[in-house]
């Protein structure tokens, strides 16, 4: 397990200066809109997939703490990941939160939320943009 | 003043919260119940289970005395002139989009204006926006002052001979401002406007006497004033009452019908309550209401402006928190602690033991006027101490970003 300290360091990093945050007017981009309907995070993802591999995401909105920082690791992660690579942690990071065996190592930043799954009422905050991404992904495998 | 120690020795839940040293300042959204509500709940259940109004036996009739009964204890409440003017609904809700679908839907026509403000719960508009779509009327906001408070002068601007229908919280849920609604009824009736108040936060907290302010609708719930969920009132002056459709038809709600669809509805306030209602709901509900005159509406009253000013005045000292409602008047104080996104704060306030709500409270229009659109709200109630404010500040001092996100992995 992640040690504490650097859990808050990178959640208040990633939050304070979140990653690839910022729409782009592109048309190039999948975009989707995901809202909360139990509490106040609102996040729009883009992500921009070409010859299978994910070359760009970015997010914007109003979001907490967990909303952003989870979000803002994720989009680092699947970034320049070939789509199924890319589904493929957002998968493991999903066995994380569902406390289930996942690949550490493949995670990265985002063993900052390994004990997350002990706060039920914040799961939501920590894959409301994961789960933006993922439906991005999938809806460009199934076109494929 | 009350006295606040023996009160929390009939709330259960009160124990529970300090077993488990946490306290609950969410009372805006529900409130906890006294041991008295609890008992008639499970004593209906165990002793007189049956049905109201219909039944030839004994326990069925003693059943329908006692909820009857209750419409007269919530008439005693609100010093009504009859007890057939109280409705039992399922909620203020429920009483609202009565009152929305009831009357304003039958009675405004194209060119009507619904007068309203930007700080009501969505209760108590998206159902005047519906009747508004569906009659053609239109909705108009009274402008509210900067701090969200209402000044009366800005309604007698709004005001002319097409409001048909002025609707607003008494006490709003957020800001907890009290509306002057003596005035407000004054204005709206030289103008031939019917006034629906939104009692959901003044009832449990104020006294309101529906005589004395000439209130033509008045909806509250039951949950929120000590009572068990599932149920809420419709007040209204009988004649509009009878003037208005039910939302509903059904059993209990038709004195006779025949096979050529001709229906002859009981008066109010049976034609509203069609179907078997949640009677255990309303008899708990109707304890609640004892409790509450027992203590007397003008002892809790105070009470509670004696909590909400030392709250605040506490609130004020701190450097780092921003409170949006400093001139309210009743025990809701909403802020944003700098620099700290709301559900935040929310969280790392739970990881203490403090329960509150964050997020825009179900008044999403009123980040127009605010200019923000989340908040924590902290609402007291009767039961509330003091020594529980002093922990809610000694803890709200000291909040960092950093605890913040300590609490949330």
């Amino acid at each position: 397990m992640m040690d504490e300290s650097l859990k808050r360091a990178i959640i208040m990093d990633h939050y304070t200066k979140p990653h690839n945050k910022g729409l782009k007017d592109d048309e190039s981009y999948k975009v989707i809109h995901m809202a909360s309907d139990s509490c106040i995070d609102d996040i729009t993802v883009q992500v921009k997939v070409e010859n299978d591999v994910v070359k760009d995401v970015r997010f914007d909105g109003v979001g907490c703490t967990i909303a952003f920082s989870s979000t803002s690791i994720m989009t680092d992660l699947v970034k320049n990941k070939k789509v199924d690579d890319a589904l493929h942690i957002i998968d493991e990071y999903y066995n994380m939160i569902d406390e289930k065996p996942y690949d550490e190592d493949l995670l990265e930043e985002a063993n900052a939320f390994d004990t997350l799954y002990k706060q039920a009422n914040r799961i939501k905050c920590g894959t409301i943009g994961i789960k933006a991404i993922n439906s991005l992904l999938r809806e460009y495998k199934n076109e494929e | 003043m009350l006295n606040v120690n023996e009160i929390r020795k009939d709330f259960p839940m009160i124990q529970s919260e300090v077993e488990r040293n946490h306290i609950y300042f969410d009372n805006a959204a529900t409130s906890f119940k006294p041991q008295t509500v609890i008992d008639k709940v499970v004593e209906y259940y165990t002793k007189y289970n049956s049905n109201i109004h219909r039944g030839d036996y004994d326990v069925s009739y003693q059943v329908s005395k006692e909820y009857e009964e209750v419409r007269e204890l919530v008439r005693e409440l609100l010093n009504a002139k009859s007890s057939n003017e109280i409705v039992f609904t399922n909620g203020a809700s429920s009483s609202l989009n009565l009152v929305a679908y009831g009357y304003g839907q039958k009675f405004l026509k194209k060119g009507d204006i619904i007068l309203s403000t930007e700080a009501e719960h969505a209760s108590n508009i998206l159902p005047w926006f519906k009747v508004a779509e569906i009659t053609g009327a239109k909705i108009e906001y009274i402008p509210l002052n900067e701090d969200g408070s209402f000044d009366i002068d800005n309604l007698k601007k709004m005001m002319n001979e097409n409001v048909k229908v002025v609707t607003l919280a008494h006490v709003s849920n957020v800001l907890g401002y009290v509306m002057p609604m003596k005035e407000i009824v004054e204005i709206a009736h030289q103008y031939g406007a019917v006034v629906v108040c939104d009692g959901a936060q003044s009832v449990p907290h104020i006294k309101t006497d529906v005589t004395e302010l000439d209130i033509d609708f008045l909806c509250f719930s039951s949950h929120k004033m000590l009572g068990p969920s599932g149920v809420g009132v419709l007040y209204a002056k009988y004649d509009l009452l009878e003037k208005m459709d039910p939302f509903m038809l059904g059993g209990g709600s038709n004195a006779r019908f025949d096979i050529c669809g001709n229906i002859l509805l009981k008066n109010p306030p049976y034609k509203f309550e069609a179907g078997t209602p949640c009677i255990e709901g309303v008899l708990g509900f109707g304890e609640a209401v004892k409790y509450l005159l027992n203590v007397g509406m003008d002892n809790i009253a105070e009470y509670d402006r004696y909590l909400h000013q030392y709250f605040m005045s506490e609130m004020k000292k701190l450097e780092n928190v921003e409170v949006y409602n400093t001139n309210g008047d009743t025990s809701i104080v909403t802020f944003n602690v700098k620099g700290i996104f709301a559900q935040d704060v929310a969280g790392y306030l739970n990881s203490k033991g403090i329960s509150v709500r964050s997020g825009n409270h179900c008044a999403k229009i009123l980040l127009n006027v605010i200019g923000v659109s989340e908040t924590i709200r902290a609402s007291l109630y009767l039961y509330n101490t003091k020594e529980e404010i002093d922990y809610f500040i000694s803890v709200i001092k000291d909040v960092t970003l950093e605890k913040c996100i300590g609490a949330a992995i």
